[in-house]
């Protein structure tokens, strides 16, 4: 227990995960179910970076940097989507989303 | 001589066809007309073989085509005319002939006129193959065509309800009794390799005693539904819904004998089990004697005769079981002539009488109908076995057949049987045709039948007369095949004595029906007389009581559980499980609905479903990468 | 053992601050608590020794993205509290405790990590950020680029989606022109 190896992170980066997943799941509010993907997304950062630590690879903080990276322009691209729709139906309510129906 | 085979044997089924075109049609006269003419001309036709065959000629063995032949069972569509099978198709053509033409006037006024020829017809066809068919296979398909066909016959006015309950009794259990036979048929084929009857009887001398007494025994079943012996007997009685010219044709004359014919036709197989033959004999003498005594005190017309029937198909089986089969086939013949006649007339009177069948409501009718009163006299004094009707030929031949052998508890109740006979049966002829006119009360005005059906019926009533003549010929004719039974009674007194005392018997019987029933003063019975609330006459007016059993203790309980057997296990174990297995499709239609509805989050629970199948995938594909060598141990280990 | 105690206490604050996150019908509630958990997660990110990472990760973060997100949700009024309509909670429950458990077991039983190789290991006696340096610009070099080159495309999209009057150049226009449109504006 003591003893802080891998498997310690990669439970960790999994239960927040799982989190996020909840989140996704549940969220009705687009903007709050964008929360939740950042979730994900730090909890695969978490888990990039502890392998790299415990195999003295960076490839997995070179992962992470650029997850953060992509992370930040899904953030921009989809709160100016957002916007738009915002501007179009009134509201961001998921249900009310379903023009794809079928 | 071949194409009289043909003609004798495809007539009918052309006549059959031909009628079925109208069935739908109304009433078309000429449907009647021509079903009639294609039948005497299969009666022609059976005439001219049965000349040949008298003449010495050889039987005649035709086969069609071959229905099976897998593995080492062959069965082929084939035919022989031999002297049994000659005499059963004359008098199977001779009478569908008379009741055909009979038909025409009878069922004048029916809606189903065109489909009752048809049914007729499709009936002396199937009646035909059974007679002429040269194996088992062949007779069973005949059995189960004249069981279907009189079904349809039976039931011919299937909105009655007791109709369509008669025909499915007759079916039912003549069914029961074809589960014995089929059996038996197929005992024959495991013992012997083949269903033809001259392989088969050539084959069996040779088999064991045990075996040949089960085949006996389980085909003896099959005729016991056929030719209604106890206990498979109350179809027969009930069978009189169906219209009276069916009862003449079929429960006189041809499909009880089928029966009947069956053990004559497997002669060679009972002479080898005498034990059982005697178990045929006493069991038909003791149906003659059990019918005998319920058509006693009957008061529905045709049920008379229809126990009557009953009783001299005991007496066949008597003779037949006894050893004496050409004895069994010539009363047959006779048999068929008589009582077809009386049912006929029974007919007549019916249609004078509206539909009343109790005779007690009648009498004195032959004031009206003089015709049907001599014909039907004289057919009772056939059936009683007066001197020199036809009756008188072969009865006593079997009363003669059952003293010289020694059996003389059979005969003693033959012999009585034949007093009971003589008396039912003038009884009838009394209560309907003499004394006082009760049926005016009932405000019915009786005319006779019309004259085209009197000179139909009149054939019969001339063979009633003399078929007696034919005794000699006929022996002569048939003991190249059946078993020659000559009869040594001791001394030639004995014989005098027998015959007069028989004689003397009967016509004491006649005479005492005469006296009780042709007086005036009979009142219809209500109900109130002594004679009617004693135990004997209840016990005989129910018919021992024996439909009553069936009918709760076997009919009842079936029903019972084919209910529990519909909703325990066809609805909630069979149904449910269709319907679950549509419930569970149709089901996950509706979930996976759901994945189309463009909802976002729905969307979004489907992909984290998705990523647990692959994540489910990766986990089990690892492990088997993993310890695949552990696995294809186990594997191994198991046999795969 | 200092380690296992900053591991425990961070591990605990950030699945905390994220289950408030997505269980909360607060909207504020929930965007702060996401802007604490990204900071813990720069703590797992100081403890595994990975320096740089973690600077970024508050920077850009907890920095800019959570800006964005505070401007969004002033824009689109959710201080409000949030009515949802939920669906089944067995069914998310289940399926994400599920997707936990196979991905824990793929992680524990020993399939995969037998095979991991040291692609390009960190050299040692220099820091942290000298490491990345050295690797991001050799050998993920290409990566970089294109990155850069989406973060731009990602720029000038936020632009376009959410800029007003597009069409129109305001510094090309002389101040007549302009007070037109905006007397035009009062008068519609």
């Amino acid at each position: 227990m003591m003893e802080i190896g891998l498997n310690h992170y990669l439970v960790l980066s999994t239960i927040l995960f799982a989190i996020g997943l909840v989140g996704v799941m549940r969220r009705k509010n687009l903007l709050l179910l964008f929360f939740a993907t950042e979730i994900l997304l730090n909890a695969v950062n978490v888990a990039f970076a502890a392998i790299s630590h415990y195999y003295g690879d960076l490839t997995g903080q070179m992962f992470a940097f650029f997850v953060i990276a992509i992370a930040a322009s899904e953030v921009a691209v989809g709160l100016g989507l957002l916007i738009v729709w915002y501007k179009r139906h009134g509201s961001i309510d998921l249900d009310a989303l379903a023009t794809m129906k079928g | 001589m071949e194409k009289y085979l043909y003609i004798a044997l495809f007539a009918p089924l052309v006549s059959s066809l031909f009628s079925a075109l109208f069935t739908a049609t109304p009433k078309k006269l000429f449907t009647g007309v021509i079903a009639s003419l294609l039948i005497f001309s299969a009666l022609v036709s059976s005439t001219i073989l049965l000349t040949y065959i008298l003449d010495g000629g050889e039987p005649i063995h035709v086969t069609m085509m071959t229905w099976m032949a897998t593995g080492n069972l062959y069965i082929p569509f084939g035919f022989v005319v031999d002297q049994i099978s000659v005499t059963m198709m004359m008098v199977v053509t001779l009478v569908s002939t008379v009741v055909h033409i009979y038909s025409i006037g009878y069922m004048d006024h029916d809606k189903g006129f065109n489909r009752f020829f048809s049914y007729l017809s499709a009936f002396v066809f199937s009646m035909m193959i059974l007679i002429m068919s040269d194996n088992y296979a062949g007779l069973f398909i005949g059995w189960e065509g004249v069981g279907l066909c009189s079904w349809l016959l039976i039931g011919f006015w299937f909105h009655k309800e007791s109709a369509t309950w008669a025909a499915n009794e007759a079916f039912i259990m003549n069914r029961i009794a074809d589960l014995g036979m089929l059996i038996g048929i197929f005992l024959i084929y495991w013992n012997t390799g083949t269903l033809q009857y001259e392989e088969t009887f050539a084959i069996m001398p040779s088999l064991d005693t045990a075996t040949l007494t089960w085949i006996g025994i389980f085909l003896f079943i099959g005729a016991m539904g056929k030719s209604a012996q106890f206990p498979l007997h109350t179809w027969l009685a009930d069978a009189m819904e169906g219209p009276t010219p069916v009862s003449a044709l079929i429960h006189a004359a041809t499909m009880v004998t089928a029966g009947v014919y069956l053990v004559i036709r497997s002669n060679e197989l009972y002479s080898l089990i005498p034990n059982v033959g005697l178990f045929i004999a006493s069991l038909g003498t003791f149906v003659a004697l059990f019918a005998a005594s319920m058509a006693l005190v009957n008061r529905d017309m045709k049920r008379i005769i229809a126990y009557s029937t009953l009783s001299q198909l005991g007496y066949m089986f008597a003779a037949a079981g006894l050893g004496a089969y050409w004895v069994a086939l010539f009363h047959l013949m006779a048999h068929a002539f008589f009582k077809a006649l009386l049912f006929l007339g029974a007919g007549n009177v019916m249609h004078a009488m509206h539909d009343e069948l109790d005779p007690f409501k009648m009498g004195g009718l032959k004031k009206v109908m003089k015709w049907t009163w001599i014909m039907m006299t004289i057919a009772s004094l056939a059936l009683a076995g007066i001197f020199p009707f036809a009756g008188f030929f072969s009865k006593d031949t079997i009363l003669e057949a059952a003293f010289a052998d020694h059996h003389f508890v059979i005969y003693g109740v033959l012999l009585f049987t034949a007093g009971l006979t003589a008396f039912y049966s003038f009884r009838l002829v009394a209560l309907i045709f003499h004394g006082e006119e009760r049926y005016k009360i009932f405000g019915i005005h009786p005319h006779e039948a019309y004259r085209f059906m009197l000179v139909g019926m009149s054939p019969l009533l001339i063979l009633a007369m003399i078929a007696g003549v034919f005794q000699v010929p006929f022996f002569n004719m048939v003991e190249e095949i059946l078993a020659a039974h000559e009869y040594h009674i001791h001394s030639h007194t004995t014989v005098w004595i027998m015959l007069l005392g028989t004689q003397i018997f009967v016509g004491l019987a006649i005479l005492y029906a005469y006296r009780k029933y042709a007086r005036s003063g009979i009142k219809v019975p209500d109900g109130s007389s002594a004679v009617e609330n004693s135990f004997m006459y209840k016990l005989l007016i129910n018919q021992y009581y024996i439909p009553y059993f069936y009918e709760e203790y076997f009919v009842k309980a079936y029903r019972e559980i084919s209910e529990v057997f519909w909703t325990k296990v066809d609805l909630k174990v069979v149904d449910a499980t269709v319907d679950g297995i549509a419930g569970i499709i149709y089901g996950t239609g509706e979930k996976t609905r759901d994945m189309q509805s463009g909802n976002l989050s729905t969307m979004l629970r489907w992909m984290v479903v998705g990523l647990i199948v692959l994540l489910s995938l990766a986990v089990v594909f690892g492990l088997a990468a993993r310890y695949s060598d552990e696995i294809l141990a186990i594997l191994s280990g198991l046999g795969v | 053992m200092f380690e296992a105690i900053a591991f425990y206490l961070f591990a605990f604050l950030t699945i905390t601050m994220f289950m408030i996150t997505v269980m909360t019908s607060h909207a504020l509630y929930a965007l702060t608590a996401l802007a604490a958990g990204m900071i813990f997660i720069s703590a797992f990110f100081f403890i595994l020794g990975a320096d740089f990472l973690g600077a970024i990760q508050i920077i850009v973060y907890t920095g800019a993205v959570m800006a964005l997100y505070a401007f969004g949700m002033m824009f689109f009024d959710t201080t409000r509290e949030l009515k949802e309509k939920q669906g089944n909670k067995y069914i998310i429950a289940g399926l994400s405790i599920l997707a936990a458990v196979l991905v824990v077991v793929i992680f524990a039983v020993p399939m995969v990590s037998e095979n991991i190789v040291a692609l390009y290991p960190a050299i040692d006696g220099v820091g942290n950020t000298q490491n990345v340096g050295l690797v991001l610009f050799t050998k993920y070099l290409i990566p970089f680029e294109l990155a850069a080159v989406m973060l731009l495309v990602a720029m000038i999209s936020g632009i376009v989606l959410a800029g007003k009057k597009m069409d129109l150049s305001i510094t090309l226009m002389n101040d007549a022109e302009i007070e037109e449109e905006n007397n035009k504006k009062v008068l519609s």
